[in-house]
């Protein structure tokens, strides 16, 4: 019998030292590991009729503005471009995801490829989260400017990252494995100028 | 460092972005029928102006797009930004 491979979090041997870390902070940081997903990346012109092929097959609306993302059923739908979505899915597999896709946007011109493997997901949640990411990252983080909804690649220290906001205190990162390790030391660093028992910074 | 207005993402960090060189350089109609002189230029030669500047860049950090600015190289302020490339879809 062949040895069946399990997918792994490419910031395994990171758990212990960020469930500490979290545990320290409560409530004001907590850094977690997100969950494998199936991903592809979709490219497809928004004018083809093939965005609203892809909706029917994902089972909701793919985001229209640039820099936003929708939920879809078991996943996310985040506009990366003019033409070009990423689409992930908790529920099916990485090979069905890409399939499914990708016939829908293959009879429109388009197509969408596998990247499960591409990212991974750490989340970054307490109250001064937006503040840790801020240490690293240009844009304007506060909620009135990246409000729940919005989502934006951008560099976070020297890595490229996608940024998603869930809400003020929850916001999901998403960077390539061999990134991952970095940006954790990054933020484990940063997170350091953050004592659990600071209170909350008043954003305008 | 200054910010660069990308077309689909707003401004961004100039950090984000790569140059891409001078805008506007067609690709030649029948490149078999250039002499080598003629191929040279077209693949070395570039102007060097002092004041606007029409020039490629790519928001590699971001959207992953190119786009086509014009940027003053005396002041390195960005006059005016293009729509991206190949793309009508601008937001
Ligand atoms: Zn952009």
């Amino acid at each position: 019998m062949a040895e069946t491979l399990t997918a792994r979090h490419p910031l395994e041997g990171h758990r212990d030292q960020l469930e500490a870390l979290s545990a320290a902070l409560a409530p004001t940081l907590a850094l977690e590991l997100g969950e494998l997903v199936a991903a592809v990346d979709l490219r497809v012109d928004p004018g083809s009729g093939g965005a609203d092929a892809v909706e029917q097959v994902v089972g909701g609306p793919l985001p229209a503005r640039p820099d936003t993302w929708t939920a879809l059923p078991a996943g996310q739908a985040l506009r990366l471009g003019p033409d070009e979505w990423l689409l992930t899915s908790a529920a099916a597999r990485p090979e069905d995801w890409e399939f499914a896709v990708d016939e829908a946007a293959t009879a429109h011109g388009g197509m969408a490829v596998d990247v499960s493997a591409q990212r991974t997901v750490l989340w970054v949640r307490g109250s001064a989260a937006r503040e840790l990411l801020s240490t690293g990252c240009a844009l304007d983080l506060r909620p009135r400017s990246f409000p729940s909804g919005r989502c934006a690649q951008t560099l976070l220290g020297q890595a490229a990252v996608l940024l998603v906001a869930h809400g003020e205190d929850d916001l999901q990162l998403v960077v390539r494995p061999s990134f991952a390790g970095y940006v954790v030391d990054l933020l484990v660093d940063a997170a350091r100028e953050f004592p659990p028992s600071r209170h909350r910074k008043e954003t305008p | 460092m200054q910010l660069i207005a990308c077309p689909w993402c707003g401004p961004r960090e100039e950090l984000e972005f790569s140059y891409g060189g001078q805008a506007h350089v067609a690709y030649p109609a029948d490149p078999a029928g250039l002499t080598d002189e003629q191929w040279a230029r077209y693949v070395f030669f570039r102007d060097n102006p002092k004041g606007p500047f029409a020039e490629r860049w790519a928001h590699s950090a971001g959207c992953r797009r190119w786009f086509t600015a014009v940027r003053d190289t005396r002041t390195h302020q960005f006059v005016s930004v293009g729509p991206l490339a190949g793309s009508e879809a601008t937001p």
